[in-house]
């Protein structure tokens, strides 16, 4: 019986993503419970040269690919498709990241498999593995059991340690070859991040603001706490679509990874997007008027008021404890 | 160009959503609904496509509370044309509804004319496989790329700028007929003043496109829940002046300042 884990690895310009070894870890636990081999395909042209630290795996299939470095989602569906079939697997994992997005949903349709997106944790349940998802920009959670053992499971980034997956054993790798079209879309070039005025991810201090700081003259309270703290401001997406802030300001899924000493959070709601760039910053502070938002899951301190009222006696505070 | 775009209202997630008796839902009768982000931005870039380069935007939806006002918004920035599909919709995920959108879409015109585009937001919130462009795409027949912030149409098709992480961007080009995941428009959706919303109320009609949903949902919830209450933050309260003093000393105590 067809009862394997294929975990999709993540990888761009010949570096595996820390997402492919948060996978790993997890799906090394979820396959010693069931019992079931933890397979590894990588993906693309020249996929048989990715293949470091993905030793907890008992085998990796790679992939070549034709067509230039990142093939398309339809494509890299069509390849896993092509492996399940060869190689006996029945759970499929993703990382729901902007990389793979499209697979999961593709495979799901074409191989009629349920796909769960949005997984935050799992664990084996009378054999069978169940997904916890997080859903409404992380406001809710929803179980899903996957009953017969088949399915797609989109699992968000840093929701499992990178290094409990991480493993410098030799893999067994195997080239294994799938026919595929020629993809419709073709990768053109990469565009590399704009160098921003700040690198935000080598600050101490991050104040950062979200859509509550409501007007782009606001953004100045916050530049000022900054300021005073001896730290930079940072946003989420919704501040930098708004061109309030560069793009190098921003920190989540599509933005920067931050880990700073402190992270200021105003006005932020805390939506999975953005803390999984921020979650491991040392010390993180809320301030939001909503007393259920996310933010307040992932901060040690919290406060529930406005930022409007908070933040200018705050930098005042701030400035008169320096001196 | 032919431009489509797919919106949907969502939970705002800005009020308290609470799980309804059934365990597996939310509570309908608190919930207030809006427009998506990505959907917001899915709608400009239509907009602007139109305006850089002519064509004709149409937006379908499929029925849902607080709906049309979101509809009447899109005809008063500029939307051409607004079709709603009727029926019985609820619980209806995302495959099915790609199997609505993709029948409309046949509907005008099959294969669909070639600077046909389809945009969609690339991600839900409130949906567990999250994603309908690629479904679309895939019954159509047609290439889907989503997380797209910037398009240009190039020959006979269109250069796409697609984000990854850390900033990081790619370019990519294909054929049109597409179906785009949009995340970003180039520009921060345009406003339009209520007052405008009302004249479109008046002015424009909301055409209405009778539907009957198939294909079974593939995944099936067993409960829904808050997240629990012990890994929350440790709320400091007091008036503005007592919360400074208090975050004061505590970031003095770590050496923070
Ligand atoms: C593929 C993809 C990639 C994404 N990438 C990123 C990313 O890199 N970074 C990112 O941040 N997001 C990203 N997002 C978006 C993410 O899903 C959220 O939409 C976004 O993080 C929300 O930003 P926000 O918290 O500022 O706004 P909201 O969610 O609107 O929250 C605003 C908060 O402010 C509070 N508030 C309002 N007024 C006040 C006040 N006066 N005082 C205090 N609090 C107040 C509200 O209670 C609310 O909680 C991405 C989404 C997708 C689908
Ligand atoms: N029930 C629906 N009604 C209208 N549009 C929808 C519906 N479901 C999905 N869409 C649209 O399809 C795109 C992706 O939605 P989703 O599947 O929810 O990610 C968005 O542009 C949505 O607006």
């Amino acid at each position: 019986m067809a009862n394997g884990i294929l975990i999709l690895a993540e990888h761009l310009k010949g570096e595996v993503a820390d997402i492919t070894y948060e996978m790993l870890g997890a799906g090394r636990a979820l396959a010693d419970e069931l019992k079931a081999p933890l397979h590894v395909a990588v993906i693309g042209p020249g996929a048989g040269a990715v293949t470091k630290g993905l030793g907890l795996a008992d085998a990796v299939f790679t992939v070549d690919t034709p067509g230039a470095e990142v093939p398309a989602a339809s494509t890299v569906a069509a390849v896993l498709q092509g492996l399940l079939a060869q190689k006996q697997d029945a759970l499929v994992m993703v990382g729901w990241t902007n990389l793979a997005m499209g697979v999961g949903s593709v495979l799901s349709a074409r191989a009629d498999l349920p796909f769960v997106n949005f997984g935050k944790a799992l664990r084996v349940e009378g054999g069978a593995v169940t997904v916890t998802s997080q859903l409404f920009g992380g406001k809710i959670l929803s179980d899903v059991r996957l009953a017969d053992g088949r399915g797609i499971i989109g699992v968000s980034a840093g929701a499992f340690p990178a290094d409990a997956g991480r493993s410098d054993k030799a893999p067994t790798v195997e080239a294994v070859a799938v026919a595929v079209e020629a993809p419709p879309i073709q990768f053109v070039r990469f565009l590399e991040p704009e160098a921003g005025d700040v690198d935000i991810t080598k600050q101490n201090v991050l104040v950062a603001v979200g859509r509550g700081i409501q007007t782009q003259d606001n953004i100045s309270l916050a530049e000022e706490l900054a300021e005073a703290l001896g730290g930079a401001v940072c946003g989420s997406r919704p501040v930098v679509d708004q061109g309030w802030m560069p793009m190098s300001r921003q920190v989540g899924k599509s933005g920067m990874t931050v880990k700073p000493r402190l992270y200021l959070a105003l006005g932020i709601s805390g939506a999975p997007e953005h803390v999984e760039g921020m979650q491991n910053s040392q010390t993180i502070v809320a301030v939001n008027t909503d007393a259920n938002a996310p933010i307040f899951d992932v901060a040690r301190y919290g406060v529930c008021q406005d930022v409007l009222d908070l933040v200018p006696v705050l930098t005042e505070k701030i400035k008169a404890r320096k001196g | 160009m032919n431009l489509f775009v797919l919106l949907k209202t969502v939970p705002d997630t800005v009020e308290e959503l609470s799980v309804a008796a059934d365990g597996k839902s939310l509570d309908a009768e608190w919930l207030r609904f809006k427009l998506g982000d990505a959907d917001e931005h899915a709608l400009e870039q239509a907009l602007l496509l139109k305006e850089k380069h002519g064509g004709k935007v149409t937006v379908v939806a499929m029925d849902a509370p607080e709906l049309d006002e979101a509809l009447f918004m899109a005809y008063a920035k500029g939307a051409d044309r607004v079709a709603k599909l009727t029926g019985e919709l609820a619980g209806v995920q995302s495959l099915a509804s790609a199997r609505l959108f993709a029948a409309f879409l046949k509907q005008q015109g099959d294969p669909l004319p070639a600077d046909t585009l389809v945009l969609v937001r690339s991600q839900a919130i409130d949906d567990l496989e999250g994603e309908i462009g690629p479904f679309l795409a895939d019954l159509l027949g047609v290439p889907y790329i989503g997380v797209v912030t910037g398009v240009v149409p190039e020959g006979a098709g269109v250069k796409v700028t697609k984000e990854f992480a850390g900033g990081l961007r790619g370019e990519f080009s294909l054929p049109m007929p597409a179906v785009l995941g949009i995340q970003s428009a180039e520009k921060p959706p345009r406003y339009v003043p209520i007052a405008k919303v009302r004249a479109a109320m008046k002015s424009s009609t909301l055409e209405t496109v009778d539907v009957t949903p198939e294909a079974p949902a593939r995944v099936e919830v067993e409960k829904l829940y808050k997240p629990e209450a012990a890994g929350r933050a440790e709320m400091i309260e007091g008036s503005p002046e007592e919360v400074a003093d208090r975050l004061v000393e505590l970031l003095a105590n770590q050496s923070l300042i």
